[in-house]
């Protein structure tokens, strides 16, 4: 396979296009829908990535920049204000809200570390989505509690993705379509997070996250790389968020919880932080993960004929097992990357010294 | 009745009771560094055990005092949550003591979860109501009202945290304590056994939790198997508004944050004539939170750490 | 980016996907049938509910009361156009969760299921309703109550319980003309459930002629209400009203006694149920609160239905007959359409008008039940006593 990189790489992209269709045939169209939420997932998670990952600053909040997106999506395309803009319109103009929102919340707290950040990102997270949640009087922006609903389907050139379309005589439904147009965003965000990495700035990033106070004595500018982390993961965050609304035709606070956060962080550990592979593994188990649990009730029924203990009640609880196992035998994730590998490797000492300047707060 | 007077009790109860989450929260974190998730849930714990022996011994011998009924149910509860926190810290977080971070960081929201759905399991969906067996009497202060477990709360929590302090501060487990919330690698060179520094560290958070879980539910009358999630994280906030790491930080953290939601509920709605009401109560409260940090990046009563040397 | 780069990160997207879809392979199984042995036409009815959550109990008994209907319409035999038809209901679980409706609704359109009978809740019922939409095929949801769900302009979106709109205002009337209250103070939760029942009754209330005093706050995960109601103590209200469920609304009668707030409360049916008589306690004498359609030995049918529900499935929680009457309103159009076929039910769907167990069942241009009838109830020595039904 090394040796062939372009033959795998013709195959991974012949499975990765028929895939919805494959799945479609043997598990049903909802699966199509669960592949699409997937999709959506690595692309936060990999916008995520690059503030906790790349640059070392936790954020709790990841969430208020996907509702970000969301909603101004919603404002512009749906009857809600009367605007319909068109798809391609409207969501960069979502994804640089979002950007602009992550400068904002970058520029007070670039003196806070560590943990000290993370509750300010939290709690902007909940500002957020409190907003969004009571902004329906005085005036009605957010539609309060009831949520914006009749979003525009996207519509390219005429072609819209809503019901089943014919293209190329092959009968495509929406939940299809939504997955090239998720698989297309997710190619470019894979491509671009590894462009970053692997630019000065993504190095300028790696040595804000391994020692600040170094990386800025070597004439990084940490102020600006900081805010540049955030407003890049937030701008990827704006992008999901448009997607997500264009997807669902209907958004609403209940969407955008502190759980998304914390989910989508457990995602990027998980898989192996700061390690693209790793994020999108993370990802994609942590969607299906839930959504396969759900057929143990099925299982036990065609076992036992009788189902003895609720699927859900399970699901969760298997879930937060997994969370722990999977940290307790692969704290580095599931796919570290190399350079994380090497540090456990090493020699006690050294790995304790390398962790210490990891996410630091305390001196 | 005086309404400012009644809101500064309502918040300095309701701050005591996050005091009083937040010194297990801020205790952990001195000496590991670790934002304990899952001590909210150990909390929640507490509140479970105590009521099912509440209500088993309500069952067996009805004519005993509430008061003793209910101090039965925190003294079953006390172990419970302590052999709770004692087996999550052995078997989630001390394997994970030389790994990055954030690992026990996930490790603690899996234990989280992993709570909330076995209490779910055991204790059922619904909210379990707290029975109304502690005296209710209600007392006039300065014009507003407050009732006997209201200042049973403030006082229990101011008690416990001088224990706390005392302990920290003059006894040889709490030298023990601080030495390894220094250097872990040096106070074991001077023979601290510092896994069991740290295991006790657990035990003794969970203990407070216990009793925390008791009141909260005794207040409020209920019980539900998610109370814990978000009772730990406004505990967590109200830790790091006063300085995590630091007791007295807690506790002031604590009744600070008690305070701001109760006047930011209350008053919020006049000070912006009616344009934010009190559904912007926690806005309020994360406010004033962010606005702490920023100006003190190490909270109110934290050490200062200009930079990292 | 090298092709030897995109090559290492690719796998593990690819992988996931097909990790993903081989292990709900392995653990979905079976195939489906369409026809049963004795050559009868087998037909697929949804409903949908939380049957996980803080919600089972009541979206368990919303899929008894559908079953109920379904196995006693297979048990008389039903005929379509000269077929012999057997229904199935599967029964899917949405957990209350929008994201998660979406999922199941889409699972239903894909197992080819004629009808829905869902969902439980207002916030799940929107987002699928567009899926029911797309794919043509007719839901009708036993208790939702949001006023948007018929208000999207779909036709395929029906309900068979009196909305918010219609709860509010009858609770609003209520509070100014039957109670007399004159200064109101009103609390909502912030949901979409709590904020639509409160902005109706406060609609209704300043109609009929009330001032209301305070507009309060709070959130479906709150203990907590001490603030808020010292706030209202101090306007002195004659009344205060609670939009909302029993989770917050018990501590929050117990606080308002506490406080000692002497004000009457009134609620939604978010409050009528026997889980807020348990935690507010004592404090909840004299609480008056409403639940749409009639109390269950008011409804024509009602004594009979609890004797058949109760023999199979327990006692009744609150919606199960709503849910049956749904299925028969379904199963009536089908009948006239003399087919199961979507398009042609929907077509019979606006001309129902049959006599279930909650009373008749007919509907409006939107999809809305015209025999909307709410009750109100008091808390009395631990029970709920109805005092009254307004139509």
């Amino acid at each position: 396979m090394r040796r062939k990189p372009q033959i795998a790489f013709f195959w991974l992209s012949v499975l990765l296009v028929a895939l919805p269709f494959l799945t479609g045939a043997a598990l049903g169209n909802s699966w199509v829908r669960v592949l699409d939420f997937a999709l959506l997932y690595v692309m936060l998670a990999l916008g995520l990535n690059i503030v906790v990952g790349y640059a070392g600053l936790l954020d709790l909040g990841y969430v208020a920049f996907y509702a970000l997106g969301a909603y101004l999506y919603a404002w512009l395309a749906s009857p809600h204000f009367g605007v319909h803009l068109p798809f391609w319109a409207v969501l960069p103009l979502g994804a640089a809200l979002a950007g602009l929102f992550g400068v904002l919340l970058g520029a007070p707290t670039l003196r806070l570390r560590g943990d000290y950040l993370a509750i300010v990102t939290l709690g902007f997270g909940e500002i957020i989505r409190i907003f969004m949640n009571n902004l329906n009087a005085p005036v009605n922006i957010t539609n309060g509690p009831q949520g914006i609903n009749l979003i525009d389907p996207v519509a390219l050139g005429g072609f819209r993705f809503a019901g089943t379309q014919q293209v190329l005589g092959v009968s495509l439904p929406s939940t299809y379509l939504f997955y090239y147009l998720f698989l297309a965003f997710t190619l470019a965000a894979i491509f671009i997070a590894m462009r970053l990495q692997d630019s000065r700035i993504g190095r300028a990033w790696a040595a804000l996250r391994e020692d600040e106070v170094a990386a800025a004595a070597m004439g990084v500018n940490t102020r600006n790389l900081k805010l540049l982390a955030f407003a890049m993961g937030a701008t990827f965050g704006g992008l999901a968020g448009g997607l997500f609304a264009a997807f669902q035709g209907f958004i609403s606070p209940e969407s955008f919880n502190l759980w998304e956060s914390i989910l989508i962080l457990c995602m990027i550990v998980l898989g192996g932080m700061g390690h693209i592979p790793g994020v999108i593994l993370g990802a994609v188990l942590l969607t299906v993960l839930p959504e396969a649990l759900r057929y143990i009730g099925d299982w036990q029924r065609h076992a036992f004929g009788h189902v003895y203990v609720d699927p859900s009640d399970l699901r969760m609880l298997l879930f937060g097992l997994a969370l722990v196992l999977m940290m307790v035998y692969r704290p580095a994730g599931l796919i570290p990357s190399r350079q994380r590998k090497r540090e456990f490797a090493a020699e006690d000492g050294v790995a304790e010294q390398e962790q210490a300047s990891l996410y630091d707060a305390r001196g | 009745m005086d309404i400012f007077t009644q809101q500064l009790i309502n918040g300095l109860v309701l701050g005591s009771i996050y005091a009083l989450v937040a010194l297990g929260y801020t205790m952990v974190y001195g000496i590991l560094e670790l934002i304990n998730f899952a001590h909210g849930e150990v909390t929640m714990i507490g509140a479970m055990v105590a009521l099912s022996v509440i209500g088993l011994l309500m069952g067996a011998a009805p004519d005993l005092p509430g008061l003793m009924v209910v101090l039965a149910g925190v003294l079953v509860a006390i172990p419970a949550c302590m052999l709770l926190a004692f087996a999550i810290e052995k078997m989630a977080y001390r394997p994970l003591r030389k790994a990055p971070r954030l690992a026990p960081l996930i490790t603690a929201i899996g234990v989280s979860i992993i709570l909330q759905n076995a209490a779910m399991l055991i204790w059922g969906r619904q909210y379990v109501s707290f029975p109304r067996i502690l005296p209710e009497a209600r007392h006039e202060l300065f014009g507003a009202h407050i009732t006997d477990l209201q200042i049973a709360i403030v006082a229990l929590s101011l008690l416990i945290m001088a224990g706390l302090w005392l302990l920290v501060q003059k006894t040889r487990l709490g030298r023990a304590m601080r030495a390894t919330a220094q250097s872990k690698e040096v106070a074991a060179l001077m023979g601290v056994n510092v896994d069991r520094v740290i295991s006790a560290t657990f035990v003794i958070g969970a203990a407070l939790a216990a009793v925390a879980g008791v009141l909260v539910s005794a207040y409020y009358g209920l019980a539900h198997y998610y109370m814990g999630f978000l009772l730990g994280l406004k505990a967590f906030s109200a830790a790091v508004l006063g300085g995590i790491g630091n007791i007295a930080g807690a506790m002031l953290g604590g009744l600070l944050l008690g305070v701001i939601e109760a006047l930011g509920a209350g008053y919020i709605g006049d000070l912006t004539g009616g344009f934010l009401g009190s559904h912007y109560q926690d806005v309020f409260a994360f406010f004033v939170l962010i606005l702490v940090l920023v100006l003190r990046p190490s909270g109110l009563l934290g050490e200062r750490v200009a930079s990292r040397a | 980016m090298s092709i030897k780069r995109a090559v290492s990160s690719l796998p593990s997207l690819a992988a996931g996907m097909v990790l993903a879809v081989a292990a709900s392979l392995s653990l979905s199984g079976c195939g489906q049938k369409t026809e049963t042995g004795d050559g009868s036409q087998i037909v697929r009815i949804g409903s949908v509910a939380p049957l996980t959550g803080p919600q089972t109990h009541i979206g368990k008994d919303n899929e008894n009361g559908a079953r109920l209907a379904v196995d006693e319409i297979n048990a008389q035999g039903l005929e379509l156009g000269g077929r012999k038809v057997k229904l199935e209901l599967l029964g899917e679980d949405d957990q209350a969760e929008p994201k998660t409706a979406t999922i199941v609704a889409q699972k239903l359109v894909d197992a080819g299921v004629v009808a829905v009978i869902g969902h439980l809740n207002s916030g799940t019922t929107i987002p699928a309703s567009k899926i029911y939409f797309d794919a043509g095929i007719p839901q009708i949801s036993p208790s939702a109550t949001a006023v948007a769900y018929t208000a999207q302009g779909y036709k395929t979106a029906y309900r068979v319980m009196a909305n918010d709109a219609q709860q509010g205002k009858a609770l609003g009337q209520y509070a100014v003309g039957k109670l007399g209250a004159k200064k109101i103070a009103i609390i909502d939760d912030r949901t979409a459930y709590g904020q639509g029942l409160a902005d109706e009754f406060e609609a209704a209330a300043k109609a009929a002629g009330g001032e209301v005093l305070a507009r309060e706050f709070t959130n479906d995960k709150a203990t907590d209400f001490t603030a808020i109601l010292t706030s209202i103590k101090g306007k002195d209200p004659d009344l205060v009203f609670f939009g909302g469920m029993d989770p917050q609304g018990g501590p929050m009668t117990q606080q308002m006694k506490r406080l000692g707030l002497r004000a009457q409360l009134l609620g939604g049916d978010g409050l009528q149920n026997i889980n807020y008589l348990k935690l507010a306690g004592v404090d909840a004498e004299g609480v008056i609160a409403s639940s749409p359609g009639l109390p269950i030995d008011a409804m024509p049918g009602g004594a009979e239905f609890r004797k058949k529900f109760e023999a199979k499935y327990g006692a009744i929680q609150v919606y199960a007959p709503y849910a049956y009457d749904a299925v028969y309103a379904l199963v009536e159009a089908m009948k006239r359409a003399g087919t199961v076929e979507p398009v042609k039910v929907l077509a019979e769907l606006p001309k129902t008008d049959m006599q279930g167990v909650t009373g008749p069942v007919k509907f409006d241009a939107k999809g809305d039940t015209t025999g909307g009838a709410v009750t109100l109830y008091k808390a009395v020595g631990g029970a709920w006593q109805v005092l009254e039904t307004v139509k």
